[in-house]
């Protein structure tokens, strides 16, 4: 039962072959033997799952399922999920109750999805190795020494040890598609504006955004359809007719054109991770795609612009939290400065607060030009980038990372190196395409490799396609961690 | 670009995270660090592009000025670290 695809468990479900109760409390079962070893969830709350899936059992047996009711489901801890602890990887909302659902949740529990408990994540969000979460490492089930990626790595590395058939996560510089590529999983990053950003707490506002990760692009799909939706309450949420994002699935490929960035094949691509990419660019061509070289020649630029805009909106973002209306307070102060300084100074772990003194340098008096401004024109060269690419092919696709999954404390010192590893995932961020990664093999010490698929706007449809039949003709989606107890 | 202890006590003032002595050092390396990556973006010219706020640059939507939200301040104030008569509590700040 391991593999089972969403439409396999659903087709279970709906056959009364099994109940979502049942369902629910195997992955339950192996949450609780398998998450001491990997800490891939920060909450677990098994009545409440079970209540849902109660509930999901009920709407079946009323005749109201949808195709994904009863399918259990984990969600990144930065969802607010009304009643459940909500945290973001922080001690700062290490207690904090959220009272309301975020869109992502209202949409999941509105397709019948049962919440199997809140993963864990790098600290607001911000991180490559899943290293900075106030709530420990998270371990990557294919190599325990090695990180799960970040920041969406408790979703990843719940995913890849099968803990959970699917999760959400969020991407504002890779965190979606990184975890996934280092965890031999798939997941995608939707164009900006088509998942709502309500009650999904914020890092970098004009570049955070929702999605799910999963076995498969099939999978994607079908969870993409629950989650995408225009909402009112999120000031950028995009209004379009709803689409089926399963519905270019089995088209072929014949006559696709793939561009390769020449940026992404160059000098400090690993050897394992380019062999294995090419191998995929081979299948790709198999299976009847054409493939052309690209040109993006602003990626580089990517990081230092992506490194003004993200601290600098998450500087604005965090200063919400002061000890005042929720979260955090420190215990002991003398005055109400004081109370702020020393509940943000403990509140906080080194990373977050690095990133809100970068933000808050550039956004200082006599800065904003020179950083803020300046980042926000480059981001316009980068767009040009994709847009001059997109006009000589369809799609793109090249490595997620430059690297298999570094060790556990390889890069944690050293934050420089850290950012370098988002290379090839930021600029996409930075343009809002939608962008994914699905595992195309292995490279040194048997750790996945991931290949990035990166679409024009509102192309998920034709990259899920891209994805899926690639998965037809290849296993390395379905492949399991040594290690890892069978169902 | 190089900091100096004095910037970095400015930077911490201003995004209200207590810094003590000891701490100074650490950042001012990690700080140049970053910006050392960051500098790289001003050798680039931009003359003429116009900035990038959202990705496809749609504009805030305007709504109707009605009434949306509900009062839940009890829901709200339960999870404050100190309310008292429907009022969050902070140190005095007048003396």
């Amino acid at each position: 039962m391991l593999n089972l695809s969403l439409k396999e468990l659903g087709a279970l479900l709906a056959a009364r072959k099994i109940s979502s109760a049942e369902l629910t409390r195997a992955f339950l079962d192996r949450i609780e033997a398998l998450n001491p070893a990997l800490n891939a969830f920060i909450t677990v709350d098994p009545e409440k799952s079970l209540e849902q899936a109660r509930h999901a059992d009920a709407r079946r047996a009323a005749g109201d399922a949808a195709p994904l009711t009863g399918i259990p489901i984990a969600h990144k801890d930065i969802f607010c999920a009304k009643g459940w602890r909500t945290t973001c990887g922080s001690k700062m909302l290490a207690n904090f109750v959220a009272p309301y659902d975020a869109h992502v949740i209202e949409r999941c529990t509105g397709a019948g999805l049962v919440s199997l408990g809140k993963t864990n994540m790098d600290e607001f969000a911000m991180g490559s190795s899943n290293e900075t979460s106030y709530f420990g490492p998270v371990k990557n089930p294919w190599d325990p020494a090695a990180v799960p990626g970040g920041s969406s790595g408790g979703s990843a590395a719940a995913v890849a040890a099968r803990l959970a058939p699917a999760a959400t996560g969020t991407d504002t510089g890779g965190s979606i598609r990184q975890p996934a590529a280092l965890c031999g999983i798939s997941g995608i990053k939707p164009t900006y504006g088509v998942v709502s950003r309500y009650g999904m707490i914020a890092f970098a506002s004009s570049l955070d955004q929702g999605g799910p990760m999963a076995k498969s692009a099939e999978d994607l799909a079908l969870l993409l359809n629950a989650m995408a939706g225009f909402d009112e309450r999120d000031s950028t949420s995009l209004r379009r007719p709803p689409e089926d994002y399963a519905r270019a699935l089995e088209a072929p490929l014949a006559g696709l054109t793939i561009g390769l960035p020449r940026e992404y094949f160059a000098e400090g691509l690993s050897e394992d991770v380019g062999r294995a990419v090419e191998e995929a660019v081979a299948q790709y061509r198999r299976l009847g795609a054409k493939t052309v070289e690209v040109s993006l020649p602003n990626t580089r630029l990517s990081i230092a612009a992506y490194y003004v805009l993200a601290p600098a909106e998450a500087s604005s973002n965090l200063s919400r939290y002061d000890g005042v209306r929720y979260g955090y307070r420190a215990p002991e102060y003398t005055d109400l400065a004081d109370m702020y300084g020393r509940t943000r100074a403990d509140g906080f772990g080194p990373e977050v607060k690095r990133r809100i003194m970068i933000g808050t340098y550039v956004l200082s008096h006599g800065y904003y030009d020179a950083y803020y401004l300046k980042a926000q024109k480059l981001r316009r060269l980068i767009a040009r980038d994709f847009a001059e690419a997109f006009a000589q092919c369809d799609l793109l696709i090249g490595p997620t990372s430059p690297t298999v999954a570094f060790n556990q404390g390889e890069k944690s010192s050293d934050p420089v190196q850290m950012y370098l590893s988002d290379i090839y995932t930021i600029a996409v961020n930075l343009a809002g395409l939608p962008g994914m990664s699905i595992p195309v093999g292995f490279g040194k010490e048997g750790r996945p490799v991931g290949l990035q698929i990166v679409g024009n706007y509102f192309s998920e449809a034709k990259m899920l396609n891209c994805a899926h039949q690639f998965q037809r003709a290849t296993d390395w989606h379905a492949r399991v961690p040594a290690g890892i107890p069978a169902i | 670009m190089s900091l100096s202890h004095t910037d970095v006590k400015r930077i911490a003032q201003l995004a209200r995270i207590a810094v003590s002595d000891a701490e100074v050092e650490g950042y001012l390396r990690q700080l140049e660090g970053i910006f050392g990556l960051i500098e790289e973006m001003q050798g680039v010219d931009t003359e003429g592009l116009s900035p990038m706020s959202h990705a496809l640059d749609e504009s805030l939507r305007m709504r109707e000025d009605t009434v949306t939200a509900h009062d839940q301040r009890d829901l709200f104030q339960a999870l404050a670290p100190q309310v008292e008569a429907g009022l969050y509590l902070v140190p005095k700040v007048i003396e």
